[in-house]
């Protein structure tokens, strides 16, 4: 899933105090099961700026809103929260990057009659996986072509410090790497599968270097289907 | 001028802080007339959203009345609520209000002489703190 933060709430007031109705709205997807932007996220910011305005009695409307999925039309075009972005000065969007993007351009191609701002109430920080209650990891950068087959299904390019194909390093130090005693060496871990597989021949041929021209370069990536196309 | 008299929501729990309510009224022991008891079945299931809507919607000061540690019905519901409140404490900071207007605080079942010192307490902190500027 993306994996996102809320940002300070110093930052999110300095964005909006010189508005007087404001819609905060959520995400119901990843950011929900990260527990960063989802219902109780945006009950929460609704509550802390009305605390916050009431004590400088500053009268400000502060709206929520949640929306299913902030990265896709066909969850977006709900008329309830249409009407509430209308009546809204500036929108807080506690989606990720995506959803904050996704969401700015929908409003404004909706709504005609003024120009809607869309800020965002979080940062996002990664696509990781749940590892326990509380705690995410990051395993996944979206390099645009998978290796995950060649390293027992370890990404030695999100979880090795140096992105390496060809590991471990010599900062590898007992399973541990040497940017952090709590980061594991991924070329270790990938070692020790390869060998439990039975398939650690795999790691002998030098993999040379990866084409990059797959992941974040010349601009955003698209995919079109064109069998789904009408 | 009339004193000012704290409105304060007390989240309490059904296995402990409400017995202690309950022989705390058979013993006749008397504690401040400023508590707005809710009864939750563990203080685990009071949620961040619950204590700020509740200075939101006019409460002075908010305590969460659990078991001991160790001693929740549910195994851990105690130690979640008090990790929710010290949360929702940096939260209300975060918003301008003093984080003391929380409180978490546990009583075994029978502990009737506790829970009215937990209430009393509280009265009397929230009373120093003044009315919530959120709301007065």
């Amino acid at each position: 899933m993306i994996v996102g933060e809320r940002k300070p709430f110093s930052e999110i007031m300095s964005m909006v105090e010189d508005f007087s109705k404001i819609l905060i709205v959520g995400c119901g997807s990843c950011v929900t099961i990260c527990m960063a932007g989802g219902e109780e996220e945006v009950t929460i910011l609704g509550s802390q700026l009305r605390l916050a305005f009431q004590k400088n009695k500053k009268d400000v409307e502060v709206e929520e809103a949640m929306a299913l999925r902030q990265c896709d039309d066909e969850y977006m075009n709900e008329p309830a929260l249409i009407e509430k972005v209308k009546k809204a000065d500036i929108v807080i969007s506690m989606a990720c990057g995506v959803g904050v993007q996704h969401a700015n351009a929908f409003f404004n191609r909706i709504v005609q009659d003024k120009p809607i701002k869309v800020i965002p109430g979080l940062n996002t920080t990664f696509m990781g996986a749940n590892l326990d209650v509380g705690i995410w990891e990051e395993r996944c950068v979206g390099c645009g072509d998978c290796v995950l087959e060649k390293t027992g299904g370890i990404c030695p390019i999100t979880r090795c410090a140096k992105s390496l194909l060809n590991g471990p390093c010599g900062g590898s130090s007992n399973g541990k790497c040497e940017i952090n005693k709590d980061t594991e060496c991924a070329w270790h871990l990938i070692v020790e599968r390869l060998e439990a597989l039975g398939e650690l021949d795999r790691i002998k041929p030098v993999e040379m270097y990866k084409d990059w021209r797959s992941s974040h370069d010349g601009g955003p990536r698209k995919i079109i289907r064109e069998d789904m196309r009408i | 001028m009339k004193e000012f008299e704290p409105k304060i929501i007390a989240f309490c729990c059904h296995y402990c802080a409400l017995a202690a309510a309950d022989v705390a009224g058979k013993m006749g022991l008397q504690y401040a007339p400023n508590i707005r008891i809710i009864r939750v079945l563990c203080t685990g299931k009071v949620e961040i959203p619950h204590l700020l809507k509740a200075l939101e919607s006019g409460a002075d000061g908010v305590v969460v009345i659990g078991c001991k540690f160790g001693e929740c019905y549910f195994r851990e519901g105690n130690f979640r609520s008090a990790k929710k409140l010290e949360r929702a404490q940096s939260l209300i900071q975060e918003a301008g209000l003093e984080p003391e207007r929380l409180l978490f605080d546990f009583v075994p079942g029978p502990g009737a002489k506790k829970f009215a010192d937990i209430l009393n307490g509280m009265t009397e902190k929230v009373r120093s703190l003044g009315p919530n500027p959120s709301v007065n």
